[in-house]
């Protein structure tokens, strides 16, 4: 054999295991979620609960989902705006002030989520009632989301500017996903931290489906538009009146 | 107008014995099923007491029902702004400790323990944990404790008597008690729906019972803390709330609701009411003590050619009509005006009303001698010494106005003293008339309430019009095509999640 270097083809036959990860999974994991929550939601509706357990323990609830809530909603919405509107999100994290107030908020809201979310674990595991109440699925869940949160936090710390890259790297790549062209190839270059967290996603909407997540998507935004009072009828249209 | 059609209900609390059986009833088919044990749709109250939950009454600490803030009606818990923030915890919803834990016992104990020098115990283990548990409270653990300091003590209904007053409650040779039961109210501006962000809950147009739909409830446990009267409930292992449905599918073939039927002391009347739905925003905001005689003023007669000309217009079925002309409710509510709506400063407008209770047996003392009244001012004069004060009976029934409770009990008391006149004969007749005639009533009219009271039949007490929902469908659709549509409706059974 001469001195030449292996060049990349001679890799194993077969598919690299990032476009393994990084391409097949995620469709795999969308088409689950599309076709599961709705037939979930077509044959089974009794079943869509957020399965509140309020009612069994007030207290160390409220210190649990309260932050948990505030702090997922942030973050989920920053993810969002990362992948809808990179452009923008480089344009102001293009100024350093602007850069960290934007990555110290994101910051905060991943100890908020992840304050929340321990409260959260540890109130499932010492309360008897709430134990009472605990599926496997609800256990599932609670560790892959806790995996995600610390994940999360560790790619914010040590490998920054997250909110840049973000824009920069993931966009174009879950665009890419989207539009059906997928393009794996800056995802490998990236660091372990960061494709556990992406994978990390991609198990948790594979899961989605199948546990209480679901409540996320039947959230009651119409409440706020409808008027007070229901009145149903048999046969005539549905009519609203009294209250207010 | 708009008029609408309610099915509608009295409860007379003198003829309640506490018996529970139409709790027991209730329970053997509703609430027997894991998550539903600690849920009484129908409960009876020993008054004065705390209740079930522990001191529902008392909207300062539970905050349900509506408030008026300037001119416009709120709900006191979790309104339209303030879900948003209390969705993920709600401030005001009340936890199982105030209800109580259910619990059941082990009794394979008594069969299995080995054998030794003691009796085996079957110990009380919980129904949601499974393990054993201390009991420290249930539903009724206060019956007829009229006296207690630790129950009685605590109703909210005390406030604004005076220290005389709460005195001669609990003193001992004066004990008095009477029982409330209570079933979900089906009001006519209920805070359950308005609180409930899914809008899984709805008031049904033709009859005006409120339900819950269950494949829409997602466990946001709004309309928990929204109603004042504590009768919608969350069943913990579903994670979907439920309430009293008024028995709607034996109401639908001509049955009384299990609680009604099988009531012991037959307190219980239902009917149907005839109301303009138009009026209830705006009434539902007038000041508290308006509140009683403007309900009173929405509910229409049923008799009068323009109602029924207006009902007819308004899609009321004639058969709705007819029974809304032989409705005992309409009778006691209305033309009598001797049943009260509970606590209608919460502002829902119940459609349940009781007859407030005439306690204890009537007699007043002298020389320590129960004697009748023979004279007028004697019938009457039991009122201000009677055990129950009467402003307890008012803060209960009519937002703190004594007058509406005199007004019922002068009436009941009347019709008391004419029966007895006319049957037992020591208390002069004509003393009896100007009796009533003071009471705002008549011989013919103390004779109806008479019947209705003592005497009536199953058909009088429970007048259920014909529910025309399998004809109304049939009116506009195939049978055969909505029968394919809808199968036999919702059969999967309630288990929690997938
Ligand atoms: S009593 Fe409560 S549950 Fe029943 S209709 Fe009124 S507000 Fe709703
Ligand atoms: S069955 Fe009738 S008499 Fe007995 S407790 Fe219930 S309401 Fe009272």
């Amino acid at each position: 054999m001469n001195n030449f270097p292996l060049p990349i083809a001679a890799a194993p036959a077969g598919l690299p295991i990032d476009d393994v990860l990084f391409v097949v999974v995620p469709y795999v994991v969308l088409a689950l979620f599309f076709v599961m929550t709705i037939w979930r939601y077509v044959k089974d509706k009794f079943s869509y609960s957020s399965f509140s357990s309020q009612f069994l323990e007030n207290q160390h609830q409220f210190w649990g989902s309260v932050p948990w809530h505030y702090g997922i909603l942030a973050l989920v919405a920053g993810h969002l705006i990362g992948f809808l509107f990179p452009r923008e999100v480089l344009w102001w994290n293009a100024v350093p002030a602007r850069l960290y107030i934007m990555e110290t908020g994101a910051l905060i809201f991943g100890v908020t989520a992840l304050v929340g979310l321990v409260n959260l674990i540890i109130r499932r595991a010492i309360n008897e009632r709430i134990r009472a109440v605990t599926s496997r699925m609800d256990v599932l869940i609670l560790v892959l989301l806790l995996l995600q949160v610390l994940s999360g936090l560790y790619v914010a710390l040590f490998t920054r500017w997250g909110t840049s890259w973000f824009a920069g790297v993931l966009s174009p790549y879950l665009w890419s996903l989207f539009t059906l062209r997928p393009d794996a190839s800056a995802v490998a270059l990236l660091p372990w931290s960061i494709k556990l967290h992406i994978l990390g996603a991609y198990a948790i909407f594979g899961v989605f489906p199948f546990t209480r997540l679901v409540h996320v998507l039947v959230v009651p935004n119409h409440y706020l538009w409808r008027r007070a009072q229901v009145v149903m009828w048999n046969v005539r249209k549905n009519s609203t009146g009294g209250g207010k | 107008m708009n008029v609408r059609s309610q099915i509608s209900m009295v409860f007379h609390l003198d003829k309640c014995i506490g018996c529970h059986t139409c709790s027991v009833a209730c329970k053997n088919i509703w609430t027997d099923r894991k998550g539903t044990e600690y849920m009484w749709f129908n409960n009876v109250e020993t008054k004065p007491g705390t209740g079930y939950p522990t001191q529902w009454e008392d909207q300062g600490k539970y905050h349900g029902g509506w408030e008026v803030s300037g001119d416009k009606l709120r709900l006191r818990s979790t309104g339209k702004g303030r879900i948003v923030t209390n969705i993920f915890h709600n401030p005001h919803l009340p936890t199982m400790d105030d209800y109580y834990e259910p619990w059941t016992y082990k009794y394979e104990d008594l069969f299995n323990a080995p054998a030794g020098t003691d009796q085996p115990t079957a110990m009380p283990i919980s129904k949601v944990t499974g393990k054993y548990i201390d009991i420290k409270a249930g539903p009724n653990w206060d019956d007829d404790l009229g006296g207690s300091p630790i129950y009685a003590a605590n109703d909210p209904n005390l406030s604004g008597l005076g220290e005389e007053q709460r005195q001669q409650l609990q003193a001992l040779e004066r004990l008095v008690l009477f029982y409330f039961p209570r079933i979900c109210n089906h009001c006519l501006n209920p805070a359950c729906v308005a609180s409930c962000p899914s809008g899984a809950l709805y008031k049904r147009g033709e009859d005006g019972i409120v339900l819950i739909n269950q494949k829409r409830c997602r466990a946001w446990r709004s309309c928990v803390a929204a109603c004042p009267y504590k009768k919608t409930y969350y069943n913990w292992s579903t994670g979907k709330s439920e309430k009293c449905l008024l028995c709607y599918p034996r109401l639908e073939t001509g049955q009384a609701p299990a609680c009604f039927h099988s009531c012991v002391g037959r307190i219980r009347y239902l009917g149907v009411l005839l109301y303009d739905a138009d009026r209830i925003a705006e009434i539902a905001k007038l000041p508290a003590d308006k509140l009683v005689e403007a309900q009173r003023e929405i509910i229409l007669d049923p008799n009068d050619p323009n109602v029924i000309a207006e009902a007819r217009r308004c899609g009321v079925h004639e058969s709705v009509i007819e029974s809304a002309q032989k409705s005992p409710v309409y009778k006691f509510v209305k033309v009598w005006k001797i049943a009260l709506p509970p606590h209608i400063e919460y502002r829902t407008l119940p459609m349940l009303f009781y007859v407030p209770p005439l306690l204890p047996v009537l007699g007043q003392t002298d020389n320590n001698v129960y004697e009748n009244g023979q004279d007028v001012a004697a019938i009457f004069h039991p009122f201000d010494q009677q055990r129950v004060p009467m402003k307890y009976l008012a803060n209960l029934f009519a937002c703190g106005d004594e007058g509406k409770i005199r007004y019922v009990l002068r009436k009941l008391m009347a019709v008391r003293a004419f029966k007895r006149a006319a049957t037992v004969g020591d208390i002069p007749m004509a003393t009896a008339l100007q009796a009533l005639s003071q009471a705002d009533s008549s011989d013919s009219e103390a004779e109806d309430i008479y019947r209705m009271t003592a005497l009536p039949t199953f058909a009088q007490r429970f007048v259920i019009p014909p529910m025309h929902r399998e004809e109304a469908i049939e009116a506009f659709k195939d049978p055969q095509d909505h029968k394919r549509e809808v199968g036999f409706g919702f059969t999967a059974s309630p288990k929690r999640g997938l």
